[in-house]
């Protein structure tokens, strides 16, 4: 307990200096842009709307927000595809967008978001390769699907056209990501499980559930269909038409024979058809695992030998935004990316854009447990107090090397999404 | 009986028209300026949005935004579609056996509480008992029907414990089973309450004329009680399979999202930001539901009967 405290007290001085040090970079920044320095004391009265999927939306991300900055951040939880629709149909109602990359390729054209400087980013330096180039190490691989990179940047100021490379301004500020995989209950399945197409086999009739997300559970599907070795995509992301139809065949098939329970659309159903014992396999997300051990039920987020199945969000700024609320805005970013924010996530199991930054708002064996892999030397607790982990457990998946290392294909929206929509719905009703 | 019903509609209305024409307003504007204010509500809140769902039913959508067209895409698709054929038998199946199930019940309770209570207080009581569960919101009444019913749940474990069954049943949750359940039991008590009220207003001494006449009990229901509720059984049946049709929401709890209703299409839709596709399952839904309606008043003419 006291060991405890005393990490808080460490985060709360350092978090001071933290502060401190944007402040300064506020007036500075402001300088140069020519603003008068009053503006020091206006954005108190700022408010930026922020809108977004429920991961990263959080309270105490706002309250923090008004610690640190000053100014106020109005925070909206919506589901994803509520998300698409607000962003593409309402860009008045919102400043700030948190979305996810292939939201942004769906959004992006209707000119409701504006691109931004880098050079204004201060940490974009330190930003994860992932979201620049593509690969997370020199030698990686390019995973297939909306990878970050390919819809981050655009050639400039007005741009609607993504660009291949880094130009200098990105669409969105990489925030959140993670690679998803299946979850199955440990206990009730009784021996290892190594691959997607247990999703489908036999043996769990009646027990699996995937999720009812169209984009996303085509992607899971195809995951499965390419296991089975039904199936070679030539991009999982981008489907055939025929492709198409052949992995909703068999997972149509799948369904008339009983193989799925439930499928699931909200994260709470997930949590609550596997924490019942209804479904003992099934897509599922990182902190929906989390949840369910945090119940006292055995859970894990199985590491699959095809790999993961990686999303990632970041920040957009609604094209309505000028002036001090758009120096707002880049404060806030600067300041998400400084480290708090990272860290906050992380211990919830994601991971940040930024990971150095991060660590220092981490304990050493947190950093070690959540990004490196290792052993947890302590118990390790949710941002909000959960117990998640105890000394010797270590993360399904390992270190962020070996999990963002293994993405095998990024959510995605295909050439043919409507289609793709159109038999996913029979799917739904067959 | 229609004698009777009409007798006493001319004695109401009779003393309103005395009072109109000693205002001096003539009838014909006294009676537009009555009904303006509810015509004006409809007008905005019911005509033009139909209106608006219909014309956007036409247009064209694109990934992330909708533009003005005349084209019959939507329409094609929709009406080409296998799914939707099968998708629009399931919703019927629903109403249909919904609706069939809450007439028994509901008209079972309503006879109950009209004929066989006798003070007016109890009668008062026990009808408010029935609206308990209308306290809270509908959804939660909806989804506490999941852990009961699901397989480690109680109804499973209770089964098991007396030796009925062995294993837990897997249809009770997540099936067809569940979804009427829980339709059931949201929708029964709008049977209820509307046969309730016909039954009320039933004049005793008709029923005693038919005991004094030498009719049995059943003969007593099935040739003065049945025919004098059928009002209240229309509007019932006309509330429940309205609702049902249009529900979207019980359907994807109930079903664990396995099946599917039109509901379910046009939110899936919307969800995808496909709106004139969803306007045109609407509309062809809205034609569906009026057909059903209008065939359901081919049985029973309301506007006499009340």
């Amino acid at each position: 307990m006291t060991t405890k405290q005393d990490k808080k007290g460490v985060s709360r001085r350092s978090v001071l200096k933290g502060a401190a040090a944007t402040a300064g970079a506020a007036i500075g920044s402001g300088a140069i842009t020519g603003f008068p320095t009053i503006w020091a004391q206006n954005i108190k009265d700022v408010t930026l709307r922020q809108f977004g999927t429920g991961v990263s939306n959080l309270n105490d991300v706002a309250q923090k927000v008004k610690e640190d900055l000053g100014f106020t951040l109005e925070m909206t939880a919506l589901d994803s595809d509520a998300v698409t629709q607000r962003a593409a149909t309402q860009p008045g109602s919102f400043d700030i967008a948190d979305i996810e990359y292939w939201i942004c390729k769906k959004v992006w054209p209707t000119g409701n978001l504006q691109a931004m400087d880098t050079s204004k980013i201060k940490n974009y330096d330190k930003i994860v390769g992932i979201f620049k180039s593509g690969k997370l190490t020199p030698e990686s691989e390019i995973a297939q699907g909306t990878a970050p990179h390919t819809v981050g940047f655009v050639d400039g100021p007005g741009g609607t056209s993504f660009a291949s490379e880094e130009t200098g301004w990105m669409t969105l500020i990489p925030t959140i990501y993670n690679a998803d995989t299946l979850g199955i209950r440990p206990d009730l399945i009784g021996r290892p499980i190594e691959s997607w197409t247990e999703l489908l086999n036999p043996e769990f009739k009646g027990k699996a559930s995937i999720l009812d997300i169209s984009s996303i559970g085509i992607m899971d599907a195809a995951m499965v269909c390419e296991a089975m070795g039904e199936i070679q995509y030539g991009d999982k992301g981008n489907m055939t038409r025929e492709e198409i139809d052949k992995t909703m065949a068999i997972f149509t098939e799948a369904k008339k024979s009983g193989q799925f329970r439930a499928f699931w659309k909200t994260f709470d159903e997930s949590v609550n058809l596997m924490a019942s014992g209804e479904v003992v396999i099934q897509s599922m997300w990182s902190p929906a695992i989390t949840a369910v051990k945090s119940r006292g039920i055995p859970c894990v987020y199985q590491p699959l030998k095809e790999g993961y199945r990686s999303w990632g969000g970041g920040i957009g700024l609604s094209s309505n935004l000028s002036g001090l609320e758009l120096e707002a805005a880049y404060e806030y970013i600067n300041w998400y990316l400084s480290g708090w924010v990272g860290g906050y996530l992380m211990r919830q199991g994601y991971y940040s854009a930024v990971p150095e930054t991060s660590k220092e708002f981490m304990s050493e064996n947190e950093w070690g447990y959540w990004f490196e892999g290792k052993e947890a030397t302590d118990d390790i607790t949710s941002p909000t107090g959960d117990k998640l982990a105890t000394a010797g457990d270590t993360r399904d998946g390992g270190s962020f090397y070996d999990r963002m290392g293994a993405v095998a294909c990024w959510n995605a929206v295909m050439d043919e999404n409507q289609y793709m929509v159109r038999k996913w719905n029979e799917f739904i009703a067959a | 009986m229609s004698d009777h019903s009409q007798t006493t509609a001319a004695k109401t209305t009779s003393a309103p028209l005395q009072r109109r024409t000693m205002q001096g307003l003539p009838d014909a504007v006294s009676g537009w300026l009555l009904s303006l204010p509810l015509s004006l509500v409809l007008l905005f809140f019911l005509v033009l949005p139909i209106v608006m769902i219909v014309i956007v039913s036409f247009w064209g959508a694109t990934e992330f935004s909708i533009y003005p067209a005349f084209q019959f895409d939507n329409y094609e698709f929709l009406l080409t579609s296998p799914v939707t054929y099968s998708v629009f038998l399931n919703t019927i199946k629903y109403a249909v056996i919904t609706w069939a199930i809450t007439l028994v019940l509901g008209f079972t309770i309503a006879y109950f509480l009209a004929f066989h209570i006798r003070s007016l207080t109890w009668q008062i009581v026990l009808f408010l008992l029935c609206t308990i569960p209308f306290w809270t919101s509908n959804i939660i009444r909806m989804i506490s029907w999941i852990p009961f019913l699901g397989r480690n749940g109680l109804a499973n474990s209770t089964l098991i414990s007396w030796g009925v069954i062995d294993e837990p049943l897997e249809w009770l949750l997540f099936s067809d089973f569940s979804v009427i359940l829980a339709f059931v039991h949201l929708y029964t008590l709008f049977m209820v309450v509307p046969i309730f009220n016909t039954m009320m207003r039933i004049d005793k001494s008709l029923i005693e004329a038919a005991y004094d006449n030498g009719a049995t009990g059943f003969q007593t229901l099935t040739n003065v009680i049945v025919p004098l509720a059928k009002p209240g059984m229309m509007i019932g049946s006309i509330f429940v399979v309205t609702l049902v049709m249009g529900d979207f929401i019980t359907v994807r709890f109930m079903s664990g999202s396995q099946k599917a209703n039109v509901g379910r299409l046009i939110s899936n839709d919307i969800a995808l930001l496909q709106y004139p596709s969803a306007a045109a399952t609407a509309v062809i839904l809205l034609i569906t539901v009026l057909i059903v309606i209008a065939i359901l008043l081919r049985f029973v003419d309301i506007r006499k009967e009340l």
